[in-house]
């Protein structure tokens, strides 16, 4: 909100960029995917500003006579993509000195400028929750991210003022990555006990805050691992909990449901042991898909129709890259396989944007075009299941961040000499 | 090619049943022979674990009797053109990783025919994908990591399935060595070594030609070997120098050479070219660092327009996936510029070609091993399935 007064502000002083900033745009002849709904051939989307203001087949939106105008015939619109588990951004989390890290914030290690974030926009990726790593139980905070033009990561915050809301959601681990040498668990029970022992730790910081009713002195000491928990306990900030064998999947729901929080499973490699138990606690899975198992003991079982099974056992499931892990520039084919594998085509399209957003609580902002959400989009060459389908543009908040007709952006599509950072590869997977 | 004709009289005498003496009719509406153009609505018999006849619907009729399947498309089993499967496990654990012998840099003595694990999951996991033959032994890491090997993929042991028990030794370029030995410690020491090695071996020749008998050892015949012809060099090399380096010593020692990764093949295509060299291209989706930081995708199909034979290979991965497909690495490369086309050629062809076993795989041909795909659709596209792979006549995944 601050950041719109000061833009007011700004535009009361500098009456020609109003007229700038209220430009509206027109997207005609091509055909749209809203996910909201069904596909709309030859349709037309109006944005003005960062906004979607009207969305409809050709002849039922009213064009704004000074918009101007997009001719998008032969290509395929749809929202931008929403990446619920992303290592980009070169970020870290908590370090070794402990297990459990509720206090670190991934925002406070991010650049703004990463080359991971214009491979990501090639992609058509606009929307990210950037996790610290899986070698810890708590690894820290996560943060929900706009791959807007950036200097600053304020400037890609979905919030306005981290410290005073919710920002993203946190990062916990279970099974083989945490487990190491002192001060990690050595054993599965032991991770669980230590996370619990952390929550009920939690649980009586929460009881202070509350029978303190507002009264400073009884107040207990500021701690800020402490208040990220609370945040939890509360329901306001989101348990990303990295999973893959069947059993720490139901020990990931067990958690949730004795400390009663918001639980989104991450990886879940044998969700299709267990689905039904999945849809039974009613927790989403953001998943992902490896094009062979293994690699580690945990994932040898992992399949390709985890996003079938999912669907039809009625859970909220969604794709993600948990990039560098699979690449960003290719996002939509983990949908593709999720469709190979036999997975609806509607399905397959939700898990890549709107059932991603809702693991993140920004669902009435992005991953979907309708009336009154950001104009996130991206736009396609084709069929966004086929091999073939090159992502042309994509659009963050009404502004064009990639178009692959221009040779600096096309770079990041493709690679090549010089066009990726020395230090693109990886997070910390554990091995401790 | 004699354990095929005793495997033959060895049935007949026996007078084996039709079950297991295959006869089977593929019919497709597209048939990619590798031999000349595609057919379409063709016919492929089988008899026994050879191709009998390959044609149009038209010419070929289907004798009664035969097991016939209808599908899509066909092509040749695939041919992945450098793995690691049957040594790097799918557990990724000490116990199952033996792509990689840590204990000095220089050993092309080791043979991937001992270490090879018919029954590894990931073997069976990349059948299933398609691929029948693989050219697979040790991984890049060492200056000379070992022999590799070519096996096809549904057999229980190395024996019945090998093709070629030693057909390269695997060589290393560039900062990769680094990371798993103390020696070399750098670029230049590791051609250094390299160099007084192939010395080394040049005189051992030198003595066993001038009648003379060296003391056998294993590394100096693994060498000699190579500088004889018998074993082709295949060395891995991503940076532009590092390729540059491997042609210097293809020059110098006038081994025959493939050169493998190539992640800047692109600068300096026309001296690949000039040296008459082929390429085991990169898998196209490759992560972007280290020595293939400036990997791309378009590099296969710079490579095709410049002329430069490739195939397709998965490579080694050191994490997940924990073996890449070789059909998903070329499906990326076709959909960023090489002529599909030309991708199922680097597919099938052209690594048998390159392998030296284009005699039995790679094209589908009377007389040639009755290995086949059989697609319900584009075999490059995202949602295509395979619906079954056919290896020596035998259906071994439905």
């Amino acid at each position: 909100m601050k950041r719109f007064i000061q833009l007011s502000i700004l535009l009361l002083f500098c009456i020609p960029a109003i007229v700038l900033a209220q430009q509206t745009k027109v997207f005609t002849g091509g055909k749209i995917i809203p996910v909201s709904g069904e596909p709309i051939e030859n349709g037309v989307m109006v944005i003005q500003d960062e906004k979607i203001i009207a969305i409809g087949a050709q002849g039922e939106v009213d064009i704004p006579t000074n918009a101007k105008k997009y001719d998008v015939s032969g290509k395929v619109i749809m929202p931008g993509l929403v990446d619920s588990h992303s290592h980009v951004g070169g970020g870290d989390g908590g370090d070794r000195s402990s297990a459990l890290h509720p206090d670190t914030r991934i925002l406070d290690s991010i650049d703004p400028r990463s080359d991971t974030f214009k491979k990501a926009l090639a992609g058509g990726i606009t929307t990210v929750n950037v996790m610290p790593g899986s070698g810890h139980l708590m690894s820290g905070q996560t943060v929900y991210l706009k791959l807007r033009k950036a200097n600053r990561i304020e400037d890609m915050l979905f919030v306005d003022n981290p410290r005073e809301e919710v920002a993203g959601g946190l990062k916990m681990a279970n099974g083989t990555n945490p487990i190491g040498k002192g001060p990690f668990p050595g054993t599965r029970a032991k991770s669980a006990s230590m996370v619990r022992e952390l929550f009920i730790k939690a649980q009586n910081y929460k009881e202070k805050i509350e029978k303190a009713d507002g009264d400073p002195d009884k107040m207990p000491t500021r701690d800020i691992g402490m208040e990220a928990l609370v945040e939890v306990l509360n329901g306001e900030r989101i348990v990303h909990n990295h999973t893959h064998r069947h059993d720490d999947i139901l020990t990931a729901i067990r958690l949730a449901e004795e400390f009663d929080y918001r639980l989104v499973l991450h990886h879940v490699s044998e969700a299709w042991k267990v689905a039904d138990e999945i849809a039974e606690a009613d927790v989403p899975a953001s998943i992902i898909v490896l094009d062979s198992p293994g690699g580690k003991m945990e994932a040898v079982d992992i399949k390709y129709k985890n996003g079938a099974v999912l669907e039809d056992a009625g859970v909220t499931v969604g794709y993600h890259t948990d990039a560098s892990i699979t690449d960003t520039r290719l996002f939509l084919r983990s949908g593709a396989f999720g469709v190979r594998a036999g997975m609806s085509r509607e399905a397959a399209l939700k898990a890549l944007t709107i059932e991603n957003a809702k693991m993140l609580d920004v669902q009435d902002r992005v991953g979907t075009l309708e009336k009154g959400k950001d104009a996130d989009f991206i736009i396609l060459s084709g069929n966004p299941l086929s091999v073939y389908t090159r992502v042309q543009q994509t659009w963050v908040e009404g502004k064009k961040r990639f178009d692959i007709s221009n040779p600096e952006d096309r770079k990041y599509a493709t690679g090549g000499y010089d066009v990726f950072e020395r230090t693109t590869q990886n997070h910390n997977h554990g091995r401790n | 090619m004699k354990k095929r004709i005793t495997l033959f009289l060895f049935a007949l005498l026996l007078g084996v049943s039709m079950s297991s003496y295959s006869q089977i009719a593929v019919q497709a509406d597209t048939i990619y022979t590798m031999e000349g153009n595609k057919i379409v609505n063709g016919i492929v018999l089988v008899q026994g674990d050879k191709i009998e006849a390959v044609g149009s619907a038209s010419e070929i009729e289907i004798p009664s009797g035969y097991d016939t399947h209808k599908t899509s498309v066909v092509t040749p089993g695939l041919i992945d053109a450098h793995t690691v499967v049957g040594l790097a496990g799918i557990y990724n654990q000490d116990s199952d990783q033996d792509q990689l012998e840590t204990s000095s840099a220089i050993q092309p003595h080791l043979r991937a025919y001992d270490a090879y694990n018919a029954r590894e999951e990931l073997v069976d996991f990349v059948l299933n994908k398609g691929v029948t033959t693989v050219h697979t032994g040790h991984g890049p890491g060492a200056l000379a990591s070992g022999q590799t090997m070519i096996v096809k993929t549904p057999y229980n042991t190395v024996e019945k399935g090998v093709l070629d028990s030693e057909t390269t030794v695997a060589f290393t370029l560039g900062s990769t060595v680094g990371r798993y030995f103390d020696k070399p410690g750098t670029r230049a020491k590791g051609v250094a070594m390299l160099r007084q090695q192939f010395i080394k071996a040049q005189e051992y020749l030198e003595k066993q030609k001038s009648g003379e008998k060296p003391n056998k050892d294993l590394k100096m015949e693994a060498l000699a070997d190579v500088l004889n012809g018998d074993l082709t060099a295949m060395i891995t090399a991503h940076r532009a120098n590092d390729i540059m380096t491997a042609l210097r010593l293809k020059e110098e020692f006038g081994f025959d050479m493939i050169l493998d990764g190539a992640a800047e093949a692109y600068l300096v295509l026309d001296e690949i070219k000039e040296a008459g060299v082929p390429v085991f291209i990169h898998p196209t989706m490759t992560r972007t660092y280290g020595d293939a930081k400036n990997a791309s995708f378009t590099t296969a199909s710079k490579l095709a327009e410049a002329g430069i034979s490739f195939a397709f290979q998965s490579g080694f991965e050191s994490y997940v996936p924990k073996t890449r497909i070789i059909l998903y690495e070329a499906a990326i490369a076709a959909a960023y510029g090489l002529d599909r086309e030309t991708a199922l050629h680097a597919l099938t062809k052209q690594p048998a070609q390159l392998l030296g076993i284009s005699d039995k795989v790679g094209s589908l041909a009377k007389g040639k091993d009755a290995d086949l795909v059989l697609f319900d659709g584009d075999p490059l596209e995202y949602t295509t399935h395979i619906k079954s792979v056919i290896v020596d006549g035998k259906v071994v995944k439905k």
